[in-house]
């Protein structure tokens, strides 16, 4: 076993998580200024997004290019009950994960009867329609003005969100959450049908899953993900504008998937945190930043479609299978079973989702 | 009356930009998204030619023209040939970074302010009661010459009929021994060249900024879904059904609800028929 | 076992499959043969709930199964291999097979948040049966390789699997042995044979003529979209009709 083998077999052990809670925990007193810490609590705001989108295109197979739309759906409902009609922070928040259900499901019935690129298409426009009615109807979202002085989470007189280090840590509570529930999905028959439509509608359906339904279930669950990681950032920044909608939102998303590895389970976390930083580390990059992203899309799907995740992924299965079968050539050659037999295969199938 | 004439305006240029997508679609199954990135360098290099080198403007067409036709068969060669065989959602998310990419060159370069391209073309035409500018007028036929250039091509040509022929079948044209590659880049020339004459038309009486692309290509996807993906008189239908019901239904609804028209048309006609108007069946 | 009446597809004017009738008897191996383009495809298509049929009715069992949902077709136990087999070339080749028996479990997302007991008695019910398949096929000795890495031959077998893994009672094969050398070929005759002993019904098109003289019980003749002849391959080699329309002229017929 060499080193790169030690070490890439320490990111799949349960202690990986443990080390990296405890360093996204100790992120604040290690953080040099609080602008740092500003910026990780957005980059996981994202991530929660990125996981929802992570769902219905990763997992599901369907590009869905409204997703900046629902986050943006998300963050106006926080914002419209609480600032016009005085709705308590928590309530309009699980309103807003609602509306981005519901809403989520009316736009997923008529859309997912769509396939592939009419699918894209259909949902880029979406994607526009919601922004110009946020842009447009005035009377409900203020218009081009934006909605200020949202009220930021409310800490039962426990906390106060409104500071950067509390915020941070909600942000990662959700993270986790989010994470936590994204991965159980993967991992379970729900996400393997999911997985099956992906490879193809036509296979998935011969195999009994019912494509709508579970086309649909995935696309809710994305934008359900979509605007509460929406309500979170209207807490966060606590003024919003037409822009949230914007479909460049919905690029970024993507570029942050791609990055990490789509359809997996770390690659959404990796890619957010990776081109935040970037992005960050590298000022005059922020407006100009697609001049890197886009060939760096392309770049990607070409040469590594599975991202950085994935592509990792791909290379320890293959070594793992290497392995397995080393294993059993001497457990054939010694004439008695080799106990790597039985937990081999499932370790490395649970990695291939990790 | 009025209307009308706007209508038939905006329809030409939403039909010859849809026609270069509904191509490509047609050819090689990409839904370019940046087909309006290619619309947006085409007004540039347009308005480059005439403001900074000072050509005319037919000159700056025809340099828009073969610029964007290069930059499309270029797109053509680095990315979607070696995609090919990719998952279909690798070929729309590589289409969506080239757009970004040259959206974010251009602002880069010219910077994000809105430009108003010169044309020689500012006098108004009046006739049979109605005024008429006559950029207008020469968007219209302009944009239906060549549309009918095209359909003349396509028909009479034996390049424009391998395209064809490919359009309809994909595996069957390869069985004949039609050179796949060589049908690909000319499809993405033409693309380029639709695109490209189609800006320098309908931009001076619009502006040039790096966006400008946006709305376009949206309206063109809804278009070409429309009129049925990979059908050329569906794209020019259905280029004039969306020029019609935007400029009537800003006129009788909305301004400011103007540009959600084709996509609220979208969505009523997809969800009732999920395959679009013209299409038959199968796809 | 399957009953098929007056079945027709059109596309536009053009009828893809024309007034076919044709029954397929139970534990049997049926062959479906004809020149391309004869509308095999679409019968499939049909048969497995893929499209609609224009006019005509599919019985299964007794049932009017005609323009039910390919997935409700699925469940009833009909299952499918398609020409090309597409699968998660990223995932161990286990792992593949472990979604083909979803159809028979009831888990729902609830089950997926609070991790039930039914979610996880259904999962290993899952594995097990795709362990089971994946013996049946004689692929055990690759079940963790990664898809992408495994040969041609053993990715059809993968694809019979997944088939069998949702437990149906009759397969449909779209030419299982395209692409593959002689040798492979008779050794997926094998495990199709295989499949029947343990009361599986197949019906399957096929290009290659040898094997299908081989192995069918009942060949049916496709040209054109209408059924030109069916019967034991020994009525099928001397049917002069057939012989016109397909064995004689089509290049087929050397293979």
């Amino acid at each position: 076993m060499n080193a790169l083998q030690k070490i890439s077999e320490f990111f799949m052990t349960p202690a990986m998580k443990i080390v990296m809670i405890l360093a996204a925990l100790l992120f604040p007193f290690v953080a040099s200024n609080e602008y740092q810490i500003y910026v990780m609590a957005l980059a996981f705001v994202w991530a929660i997004a990125v996981y929802g989108m992570n769902i219905i295109t990763g997992l599901c197979g369907q590009l869905n290019l409204a997703h900046g739309g629902f986050f943006a759906i998300g963050a106006y409902t926080l914002a419209i009950l609480t600032v016009d009609h005085g709705w308590a922070f928590w309530w309009a928040f699980v309103a807003a994960g609602v509306s981005g259900a519901l809403l989520g499901f009316l736009a997923g019935v008529v859309s997912l009867r769509l396939k592939e690129h009419y699918f894209a298409i259909f949902t880029l426009c979406v994607g526009f329609i919601i922004y110009l009615l946020i842009d447009k109807w005035e009377e409900l979202t203020h218009g081009a003005l934006g909605i200020i002085n949202i009220p930021a989470p409310s800490g039962f007189g426990l906390v106060d969100f409104t500071e950067t280090t509390p915020f941070y840590y909600l942000a990662l509570v959700f993270m986790v959450l989010s994470i936590w529930l994204a991965a159980r999905i993967a991992n379970s028959l729900l996400g393997r049908s999911f997985r099956a439509i992906r490879i193809s509608d036509e296979l998935a359906a011969s195999l009994g899953i019912n494509l709508m339904r579970n086309k649909v279930l995935a696309f809710v669950l994305s934008t359900t993900y979509a605007s509460v990681a929406g309500a979170l950032y209207a807490g966060m920044v606590r003024f919003i504008g037409p822009a949230e909608a914007d479909v460049v939102h919905t690029f970024d998303m993507i570029t942050f998937l791609l990055v990490g590895g789509i359809g997996t389970l770390m690659g959404p976390l990796f890619g957010t945190l990776a081109i935040t930083w970037l992005t960050q580390s590298l000022q005059f990059l922020e407006e100009y930043r697609m001049i890197v992203f886009g060939p760096l899309l392309v770049v990607l799907v070409i040469f590594f479609p599975r991202g950085v995740v994935g592509t990792f992924l791909t290379w320890r299965g293959r070594r793992l299978a290497a392995a397995h079968e080393t294993a059993q050539k001497e457990s054939a050659s010694e004439k008695k079973p080799s106990s790597n037999k039985a937990t081999t295969p499932r370790n490395q199938e649970a990695g291939n989702h990790a | 009356m009025q209307q009308v004439l706007n209508g038939l305006t905006l329809g030409s240029i939403y039909g010859l930009v849809a026609l270069g997508l509904t191509l490509v679609y047609g050819i090689l199954h990409v839904p370019n998204f940046a087909h309006g990135a290619l619309y947006m360098v085409g007004a540039y290099v347009s308005y480059v030619i005439m403001v900074d080198v000072g050509a005319n403007y037919w000159l700056a067409m025809l340099g828009a023209a073969a610029a964007v036709a290069l930059l499309a068969v270029l797109c053509e060669r680095l990315v979607f040939n070696p995609l090919r065989d990719a998952p279909p959602i690798h070929d729309k998310i590589a289409a969506i970074g080239i757009m970004l990419f040259l959206e974010a060159l251009v602002q880069m370069h010219w910077g994000a302010e809105f430009r108003r391209m010169p044309t020689p073309y500012t006098g108004i035409v009046e006739f049979a009661g109605l005024t008429m500018p006559a950029q207008r007028i020469l968007i219209i036929v302009g944009a239906f010459s060549l549309m009918a250039v095209l359909h003349l091509f396509l028909k009479k040509t034996m390049t424009g009929s391998t395209i064809v022929a490919m359009a309809q079948n994909r595996e069957g044209a390869f069985l004949v021994g039609i050179d796949a590659n060589r049908v690909a880049m000319m499809t993405f020339a033409i693309s380029g060249v639709l695109a490209a004459v189609g800006a320098t038309l309908f931009a001076p009486i619009n502006l040039v900024y790096p966006a400008m692309g946006h709305l376009l290509i949206m309206k063109a996807f809804v278009i070409i879904i429309l009129g049925g993906m990979g059908s050329i008189p569906g794209a020019i239908v259905g280029g004039l059904i969306i020029g019609f019901a935007e400029a009537f239904g800003g006129f009788y609804i909305s301004t400011d609800y103007k540009d959600i028209i084709a996509f609220a048309l979208l969505v009523v006609i997809l969800s009732i028929k999920p395959t679009g108007l013209f299409t038959k069946g199968v796809r | 076992m399957l009953k098929i009446n007056n079945l027709t597809k059109r596309f536009g004017g053009l009828a893809a499959v024309n007034n076919v009738s044709i029954e397929f008897e139970a534990n049997k191996i049926n062959a479906i043969i004809g020149p391309n383009g004869a509308g095999k495809s679409t019968f499939f298509n049909l048969v497995a709930g893929a499209m609609a049929p224009t006019e005509g009715s599919i019985e299964y069992q007794g049932m009017d199964i005609t323009g039910m949902a390919c997935d409700r077709i699925a469940r009833l136990g009909i299952a499918r291999t398609f020409q090309t087999t597409s699968l998660f070339d990223e995932s161990t080749v286990l792992d593949n097979l472990i979604v083909g028996h979803r159809l028979r479990t009831q888990s729902r997302l609830w089950d997926v948040i609070i991790n039930s007991k039914r979610l996880r008695d259904e999962e290993k019910k899952c594995r097990s049966r795709a362990q089971e398949v994946l013996d049946f096929v004689g692929l055990s000795h690759i079940g963790h390789r990664i898809t992408a890495d495994i040969s041609q031959e053993e990715k059809k077998r993968v694809a019979f699997a997944l088939a069998l893994a949702t437990d149906p009672e009759l397969v449909l094969l779209d030419e299982p042995a395209g692409g593959i050398n002689p040798e492979e070929t008779e050794n997926l005759a094998s495990l199709i044979r295989k499949m029947v002993e343990h009361g599986v019904t197949v019906c399957l098109i096929e290009h290659k003529m040898d094997m299908i003289m081989n192995l069918a019980d009942k060949i049916m003749v496709l040209d054109h979209g209408e059924k030109i002849a069916e019967g034991t391959p020994e009525q099928i080699r001397s049917n002069p009709v057939v012989i016109e329309a397909y064995l004689g002229s089509d290049d087929d017929a050397a293979a």
